[in-house]
């Protein structure tokens, strides 16, 4: 045992005290361990016939993994990927997988078939140790620690101790500061509440921006739509798609009910909505056009278009924005503005 | 040390030991090299099907690493705009990202492109599976107590960074499945309160969906996020050696040694051949199955989607939580927007996940079993830590079928509405089922394994007494696999008794509710006396 050096306050080395079982009953009555069995004796153990077939056995998986990665080499060149022909890269890829995939498959069941018919199978025994070091070890970890504290003085200059603790929480600041370029200068908030779309903003069919006539759109129809000149955009056109995604339907007049304040909002049952899911900003694709009803495939949120787009069912709380529209003087649909509201899921600052 | 070890390579009968000896020797006179072998080299591991899970994992991680270095040397992950000119017709002329673009050279341009691409893929799903059944493996046969507490966390973060590698893989190749895949985490950062917008904001560096985010995705995926987890998974083997692996009950294993094959040769050759049957075992998979045809999807656009989406499986239980959440669950509050509908389903999962990781300390907590355990139990043997996993299985079951709640519904032909509203009611039910149908099944199971080591099996063979009676005969079990059913631990519920000041805590009584809990409905393992009195 090692000598106490002075002002070692820390009791000295006893055997590890027996840990508490807790609340496991410790039985005087236990049934005693039968130890380990016998050897088990493999047919490669006892005839020497067979350890030799399980030797050719095992170096035949061998020799054919060779011949797997070769044929992965040769069906690289031989089947090479002829442009526009979709048949030539599904051969290249199974000829070439299926020969790696023999190349290393033959030395895996190669090697487990070694281990297991020829190499000494019997078990060992290791004998395990707690994972606590020995007392000893233990003792002179403390006294280390403890001689490296008197000698720092950490516990004992509390005034450097207390400072160290408070520069290295600050050291980070700087990190946190830097990461504000990460995006531009600009506020997002007021970028998320507004569109493309504006007072006499053509709607048109998307992807190739031709202008919808009123007359085009008939009963029971559906299209999707983007703003005039997004089509053309080269700078942040997915960005606006992402906001200003609009379906366009036509339902029967009677089957739509509509608020008073939104009576104008509407062309002879042609009704403007956000394509973008109020919940998590999914396009909300599928419309059933018997029910008037709209499901976004991504969560199932059901909306009701002849209804103002109400949610029926689903995670969404709120209704689909609608796009006040009518026609300009060509017969061409138009937006009478951008939204009243912000489009795509909730977020924090929404109703500021 | 050169003349023991030249001594040897004479004496030995292969050829090429003179050699080895020589390698041997230059090696260790420069790296000490023997005295790692002195530690490892016969160090014995038990085997056990079970124990392979772990392995699977670690060689699928392998080969993710090689076929990923193969991908980044063709993959370029750029925003910007282009337009299709490779060789793959029906997107021809199509604008899309550089990211994208490469992606399809990559399928169909480059010879094994494809091979490696699905090799990677396949690899991916393989990882994050045989993670989640090495889990589920250690948690039910009790291997995560006490020494490996600590292992069992370490676990926990390296099968979370699995998913976070596993989803910023997906979005990569800016196809128009994965786009909405980013398109939902917008949404869902969006949703939180007072920091949303921004970290939306910075995250993808201008409003959704942005030209940064798949670059930055990229840096996480291959550089980040894997060299954490690189480092993650070293100590996580470091401390698998210095714990040593665990056993089941047999005859002569106690929970003092460990019974096995040596390291070498036996165990080398088992695991080092059995990297190869999983690389092999990808490799044909990538060769025969599809995985991840970024080619039908076409390009991200914010505007179309295809119905049926559906995110890789691991992700989907976080999926399906959304879906649960019934509408309307939003409101304002003090002029701010509470999206309830994206935070309770948030809450939640972070809460499950908690659990799973603390687990082991709650049950530590609970049993103030203080010894080191190396013995894995039969799940059997722990009754409630069963059915508690069973509930947690069928909980992240249910959310599980909720992420595929429209494809169910129009497979069964159900109606959404009815899927959804069961999964609901399964949500909250389901998880109580599980729990008690799964104690009593293991109350029963080890009620029979007491009858069969008191009094053998049923050896199906009818005899008749000289009195005329019939019986059957019941054959005794040997010694050592008598020892099989007897070999575990036995708890009762903890008493309350006042402390050093007279006082019953409320730690205290909450601790021995759980116990009661816990071991109320128990049975005892077979003792001496009873085997003795059986006997006769």
């Amino acid at each position: 045992m090692a000598t106490k050096p002075p002002g070692n306050d820390i009791t000295s080395a006893m055997p590890a005290p027996e840990p508490s079982p807790g609340t496991a009953i410790v039985s005087s009555d236990t049934v005693a361990n039968p130890g380990l069995p016998g050897e088990h004796v493999r047919v490669t153990d006892l005839d020497p016939k067979e350890e030799k077939k399980a030797e050719r056995r095992i170096a035949l998986f061998f020799s054919l993994s060779i011949i797997g990665s070769v044929i992965a080499a040769v069906s690289y060149v031989i089947f090479p990927i002829i442009p526009g022909d979709m048949a030539s890269v599904r051969a290249n890829n199974m000829f070439v997988g299926l020969g790696a995939a023999i190349g290393l498959l033959g030395v895996g069941i190669g090697a487990v078939h070694w281990a297991k018919s020829l190499m000494h199978g019997h078990e060992l025994v290791e004998e395990r140790h707690p994972t606590r070091g020995s007392e000893e070890t233990r003792q002179t970890a403390v006294e280390m620690f403890t001689q490296a504290n008197k000698e720092s003085g950490f516990t004992r200059r509390s005034l450097v101790r207390n400072t160290l603790i408070g520069a290295l929480v600050a050291t980070p600041i700087p990190a946190v500061a830097l990461f504000r370029d990460l995006a531009p200068a600009a506020d997002p908030i007021a970028k998320m509440k507004e569109t493309m779309w504006a007072k006499g903003v053509r709607l048109t069919k998307d992807p190739s921006g031709v202008p919808i006539k009123a007359s085009e759109v008939t009963i029971g129809s559906a299209f999707q739509v983007i703003p005039e000149g997004l089509a053309e955009l080269e700078h942040h056109r997915l960005e606006e798609k992402a906001k200003a995604a609009v379906l366009l339907m036509r339902l029967p007049v009677e089957d739509l009910v509509e608020k008073p304040e939104r009576a104008s909002w509407s062309y002879q049952g042609i009704v403007a909505y956000s394509k973008i899911c109020t919940h998590v900003g999914c396009p909300v694709a599928l419309y059933e056009q018997q029910t008037h009803h709209l499901l976004c495939p991504c969560h199932q949120s059901e909306f009701d278009v002849s209804n103002h787009c109400e949610v029926i069912f689903g995670p969404a709380a709120r209704p689909l924005p609608q796009l006040p529209i009518t026609v300009d003087a060509q017969g061409y649909l138009v937006a009478q503005s951008d939204f009243t509201e912000p489009v795509g899921p909730s977020f924090w600052e929404r109703e500021l | 040390m050169s003349t023991t070890l030249n001594n040897q390579a004479k004496s030995d009968v292969g050829p090429g030991m003179r050699f080895t000896g020589a390698a041997a020797n230059y090696l260790d006179e420069r790296t000490s090299a023997s005295t790692a072998m002195k530690t490892l080299g016969r160090k014995i591991f038990p085997d056990h099907w079970s124990f392979m899970l772990g392995e699977v994992a670690l060689y699928s991680f392998i080969v993710i690493l090689i076929s990923g270095t193969f991908l980044t040397f063709f993959f370029d992950p750029s925003m910007t705009e282009v337009e299709y000119e490779g060789s793959y017709l029906p997107l021809k002329g199509i604008e899309m990202s550089v990211a994208y673009h490469t992606s399809l050279d990559l399928s169909f341009d480059i010879r094994g492109g494809l091979l490696m691409r699905q090799v990677h893929h396949w690899a991916a799903l393989l990882f994050v599976a045989s993670i989640g059944l090495h889990m589920l493996r250690v948690f039910f046969t009790g291997a995560f107590r006490k020494p490996r507490e600590l292992n069992w966390i370490i676990g926990f973060v390296l099968f979370i960074l699995a998913m976070a590698e596993g989803f910023t893989g997906y979005s990569l190749p800016d196809d128009l499945l994965s786009g909405n895949g980013l398109r939902i985490i917008d949404g869902m950062i969006k949703a939180f309160p007072v920091i949303g917008v921004w970290m939306s904001y910075l995250f993808f560096g201008e409003e959704f969906p942005g030209v940064d985010v798949i670059p930055r995705l990229y840096v996480l995926h291959i550089m980040l996020l894997p060299a954490i987890l690189i480092a993650t998974l070293a100590i996580h083997m470091v401390l698998l050696v210095v714990n040593k692996h665990t056993q089941f009950a047999g005859p002569g294993r106690t929970n003092d040694n460990v019974v096995g094959s040596p390291v070498l040769p036996v165990f080398a050759a088992k695991a080092g051949g059995f990297f190869f049957l999983v690389f092999g075992t990808i490799m044909l998979i990538a060769s025969m199955f599809t995985i991840n045809p970024i080619w039908n999807y076409g390009p991200y656009d914010p505007s179309p989607v295809s119905a049926g989406t559906q995110p890789d499986w691991y992700i989907g239980f976080a999926d399906g939580a959304l879906r649960l959440v019934p509408p309307g669950w939003e409101f304002v509050l003090l002029g701010h927007t509470w999206s309830m509908n994206i935070l309770a389903p948030t809450i939640v999962l972070g809460l499950f996940i908690v659990l799973v990781a603390l687990y082991p300390f709650f049950e530590a907590w609970v049993t103030g079993d203080k010894r080191e355990h190396h013995i894995a139990d039969r799940p059997r043997n722990a009754p409630t830590r069963t059915a508690i996993g069973a509930a947690g299985v069928t909980f992240y079951a249910v959310l599980w079928a909720a992420a595929s709640s429209d494809l169910i519904a129009t497979h069964f032909k159900l109606t959404i509405e009815g899927v959804i509203t069961s999964l609901q009611v399964l949500f909250f039910l389901a998880p109580v089922l599980a729990f008690v149908i799964t104690k009593r099944t293991c109350l029963a199971l080890q009620r029979k394994d007491r009858e069969i080591a008191l009094h053998g099996y049923e050896s199906g063979r009818i005899v008749r007494l000289p009195g005329g009676e019939y019986i059957e005969v019941h054959e005794q079990l040997e010694d050592s696999e008598r020892w099989r059913l007897l070999d575990y631990n036995d708890y009762k519920p903890l008493t309350v008794r006042p402390n050093d000041q007279g006082r019953i805590t409320v730690g205290t009584r909450i601790r021995s509710g759980f116990s009661r809990w816990f071991f109320e409905d128990r049975v005892m393992p077979v003792g001496q006396k009873e085997l003795d009195e059986a006997k006769h």
